[in-house]
């Protein structure tokens, strides 16, 4: 078990496509961390960095406080599950299992006991000597984890771990994994293109943008606080609502409404100044009758969400979203009122948080 | 730049190791490793394919013969044996009993039938369409010294199959028909691989299309004019020139008719076989075998111009 | 009606015609070799095994076979090891020049075919001893072939998922153990291909061996077939037809084989 830590990571491709940035990044040993980010923003190439399967253009990558930056894949002591798995199509269940231990020259009876142990921690036993192409895609996925488990190596690596499986599935995987997880206790970085798989399983995450990490922090940091404009558009199933202020005395302009400063901005801001309003559907009250410091329009919009209702407000030509709990849910065309919960509330200036 | 929330636990102390740089292809092979590996596939190519082509180059420039004083101290005649073939009608000759050959045997022979083949066996399963299609393949696959046998007794004069059905004893094919001889036989030959190709280009023509020219009422002809013909058109190119390519390049009528008689079914390659081999000029030969070499060129170069743009 | 029927008549009398110009000319083959004394004609063979007793006894058809065979396998052999080789490295790392290689290797080996370069091959046998060699002939042969088969190895290779190498060299693997554990066997379909290929090739080549052997005990069947039917006066037909099934039951076979294992899969520009 390790801690693994990024000094000025920076990877250059050549044709001078700057891939990552100078990043710096410390997951603590026994933390499960997501890497989030749009497609094309460095993520897995990031963690096939780490990896060692892209070498570093600058920067160190630390594994249990030894610098392996120039260190081969397989002496940094580390194992991945890859995106389509990589199990090897030739091998049977047990023959990929104990294939690392083929290469750590274990005698073969002792790895296939391994493999066997592994796999029936997993509930592998009856699949033990069928083929990967045998498989269904949630088989496939526990064979790849057991073949990882088999190396004991320090921090394990997962590349989009869900991304092969269909939907109903993917959510008991995610379980299955957290707890599997929790259970080893081995340091796991995973990516991810998906914010709720994100926010469901990790420890905490980094969120990443264009080669830069543009925020760092435990699920509920990142939802409750963005720290900036694009993390609070990227996260969230429903997006932040996010709206051009201007500071009118204590009270913030938006769309014609007038708003109390939220508390994490209060004496950060000067008169006049242009800012982005930015507040969850969530963390909106709905009310049908006129309430003070609300953002009030026509119900333009109904979605239902199941337990819920996003209702969207036309709000002098601005769209605003709210959640709205069941039974409540107002009528098309009738005049709405949200009001932001003043905690949770953001004020962003050029995009970056304002806060203390 | 990144803003941190939650600061991870302070990091530990590093033993700082050189940072070193290796190789990062999927098997860590590295270029060294790399260059062994294609090292010896390179040296047997160089030696014995394109060495050949360049000296055949420099042959061609010589008066070099298989015996004799020029056998031994072979003289640099410069474009001396070019000048002959532009003015020996016997390769004009060849020239244009190859060029017959090309157009009757591939362009014709081969694309028609090819097409038609696999036009009428498109949408057909179960057994016609394996067995045509296994005949049509057999001929293709067996030894060309055999299927040429085939044909020798299949066209003999006396007791030949052919003059039997068609009921012409005496009818002498190889003599007196010599080229059509070898244009049917090499249609025969080679149909198999347009067949296969057009197979598999008319698998790849979207059924609705066909489906949509079909409701709006269209012939079975104006369905390949419009709907059949546009898709397969690089198809049909690429066949075009690699049976030509290969056509152009046969020995194989060697093996049925020798050239003969009186070299009226002697190709190019026969003609160069002929020559260099069996009458020992070399260096005339080459200079045959160079212009075979450029005529190559110019078809493979289009044909690889053609397979780059479809990428 | 009249119309579909007019088209199904049409459909099959125009099957019937060409079904006939396939398989006429390979009749003699499938009844001549069981008949007593066969002439050019087809005839109801009286299946008789005699003319395989001349076989044997004839003095170079198995030796000839047995030529084809060395000539076939030992091409192959060299061919799958070289091609593989040198197609994993050109699959997998960026040497310089890759492209251009790649295009030259694809441009040269259709531009130079056994016609062109026949000259320049029987004297470089000559200066480099190789003639009567079938060392030599394997190796002018797997010149000829290499610049192809790379290029089919290739696409199998470029097909295969690198997730495979990867996932084995982060578990520790060297190289070569990955080049031995992992891709061998994920592209073995692609060297069974390669190989049946390049056998397939040698095996019906007639051109390199008829310039390059006048050795009649190094000659392969298809320099003999030739021999048996345009030399010595009156040709025997007996071993003539009973040669030929033998020289081609076993392309039959593999193409049978071929087909059944992977299914006929069409790899443009592949023939002889």
């Amino acid at each position: 078990m390790a801690a693994i830590e990024l000094r000025g990571l920076t990877k250059v491709y050549p044709g001078g496509v700057k891939a990552l940035d100078s990043l710096d990044l410390t997951v603590p040993d026994g933390e499960f961390f997501a890497l989030l980010g749009p497609s094309g923003c460095g993520k897995t190439t990031l963690l096939r960095t780490i990896a060692g399967l892209e070498t570093a253009t600058g920067g160190a990558v630390v594994i249990g406080g030894r610098d392996v930056t120039g260190v081969q894949p397989g002496g940094r002591d580390i194992a991945m599950v890859f995106q389509d798995y990589a199990l090897f199509p030739h091998m049977d269940v047990s023959d990929n299992i104990a294939y690392p231990l083929r290469i750590k020259k274990v005698p073969k009876a002792a790895r296939h006991a391994k493999a066997a142990e592994v796999g029936a921690r997993l509930g592998l036993e009856q699949l033990m000597d069928r083929r990967p192409g045998q498989l269904s895609g949630g088989q496939q996925q526990r064979v790849a984890l057991a073949r990882v488990m088999a190396t004991q190596a320090q921090a394990f690596l997962f590349d989009e771990p869900l991304s092969n499986l269909d939907a109903r599935l993917r959510l008991e995987a995610r379980t299955f994994l957290k707890k599997l997880q929790r259970e080893l206790g081995v340091t796991t970085v995973f990516v991810t293109h998906d914010q709720a798989e994100a926010l469901a399983m990790a420890d905490r995450m980094a969120v990443m943008e264009a080669g830069h990490i543009r925020q760092i922090g435990t699920p509920a940091e990142v939802f409750q606080r963005p720290a900036n404009t694009f993390v609070a558009a990227f996260i969230g199933s429903t997006p932040m609502n996010l709206l051009d202020a201007v500071v009118r005395g204590d009270t913030l302009e938006v769309a014609g409404c007038k708003l109390p400063v939220p508390a994490s901005a209060e004496g950060l801001l000067t008169e006049g100044e242009k800012l982005v309003y930015g507040v969850r559907p969530e963390y909106m009250t709905y009310s049908a009758q006129p309430v003070d410091g609300s953002l009030t329009g026509g119900v333009v919009i109904l979605e239902n969400l199941g337990a819920s209702h996003l209702v969207t407000l036309d709000v002098a030509g601005v769209l605003v979203q709210a959640v709205v709990p069941e039974g409540h849910e107002p009528a098309l065309g009738e005049q709405g009122y949200a009001v932001p919960r003043g905690d949770r509330a953001l004020v962003y200036r050029d995009g970056e948080l304002v806060t203390a | 730049m990144a803003q941190v929330t939650s600061p991870p636990k302070p990091a530990e102390v590093v033993s700082p190791a050189p940072a070193r740089r290796y190789s990062s292809d999927a098997a860590g092979l590295g270029r060294l490793r790399a260059g062994a590996f294609v090292a010896p596939a390179l040296a047997l190519i160089a030696v014995f394919l394109v060495f050949p082509a360049l000296w055949v180059i420099y042959l061609g420039l010589t008066n070099y013969r298989l015996t004799g004083a020029a056998a031994a101290e072979p003289q640099f005649v410069g474009l001396d044996n070019f000048v002959k073939a532009v003015t020996d009608p016997e390769f004009w000759d060849s020239t244009w009993l190859t060029f017959q050959f090309v157009l009757g045997s591939a362009v014709i022979g081969q694309v028609v039938l090819g097409f038609t083949l696999a036009w009428m066996l498109k949408d057909r399963r179960g057994t016609l369409k394996s067995v045509v299609e296994g005949l049509v393949i057999l001929a293709w696959i067996l030894p060309s010294a055999v299927v040429s046998f085939l044909w020798v007794a299949l066209l003999d004069r006396d007791a030949g199959t052919l003059n039997a059905l068609l009921g012409i004893p005496g009818f002498a094919w190889l003599l007196d028909h010599p080229m059509l001889s070898i244009i049917i036989f090499n249609t025969w030959r080679g149909t198999a691989f347009s067949m296969m190709l057009y197979g598999a280009a008319l698998g790849n023509v979207p059924p609705s299309h066909l489906e949509s020219a079909r409701l709006a009422g269209a012939s079975g002809w104006q369905q390949l004019r419009d709907v059949v013909f546009p898709h397969i058109r690089g198809h049909i190119l690429t066949n075009l020139l690699l049976i030509s390519l290969w056509t152009f390049n046969d020995f194989s009528p060697f093996l049925l008719t020798a050239g003969g008689p009186d070299g009226k079914s002697e190709v190019l390659a026969v003609h160069v076989y002929k020559v260099a081999l069996q009458n020992g000029d070399l260096g005339y030969g080459a200079a045959i075998s160079t212009v075979i070499l450029l005529i190559n060129l110019v078809v493979a170069v289009f044909y690889l111009r053609l397979l780059r743009s479809k990428k | 009606m009249t119309r579909t029927w007019a088209g199904r008549i049409g459909f099959y009398t125009l099957i019937a015609v060409l079904l006939a110009f396939f398989t006429i000319p390979l009749l003699w083959l499938a009844a001549a070799p069981f008949t007593s004394d066969p002439t050019y004609e087809v005839r109801m063979p009286d299946f008789t095994f005699e003319n395989f007793q001349t076989i044997i006894e004839h003095p170079y058809a198995l030796g000839s076979l047995v030529n084809s065979l060395i000539l076939a396998i030992g091409t192959a052999l060299l061919v799958v090891v070289l091609s593989a080789l040198a197609a994993y490295a050109l699959s997998r790392v960026r040497i310089p020049g890759r492209d251009a290689l790649l295009y030259a290797l694809l441009l040269l080996s259709s531009i130079i075919t056994g016609t062109a370069a026949m000259v320049p091959l029987f004297q470089l046998a000559i200066e480099l001893g190789l003639i009567d060699s079938h060392t030599g002939l394997i190796l002018i042969l797997t010149g000829g072939l290499l610049p192809a088969a790379i290029f089919m190895i290739k696409d199998f290779m470029d097909a295969t998922p690198k997730s495979y190498e990867e996932s084995a060299r982060v578990f520790g693997a060297s190289p070569l153990q990955i080049v031995r554990h992992v891709v061998t066997p994920v592209v073995r379909p692609g060297l069974a291909t390669i190989a049946v290929w390049t056998i397939a090739n040698v095996w019906g080549n007639f051109l390199m061996p008829f310039l390059l052997l006048s050795d009649v005990e190094k000659q392969p069947a298809a320099v003999i077939m030739y021999t048996l039917y345009t030399e010595g006066g009156q040709a025997n037909l007996r071993v003539l037809s009973t040669f030929g099934l033998l020289y081609s039951v076993p392309v039959v076979l593999m193409y049978l084989f071929v087909s059944k294992k992977y299914g006929f899969r069409f790899h443009g520009g592949i023939k002889r």
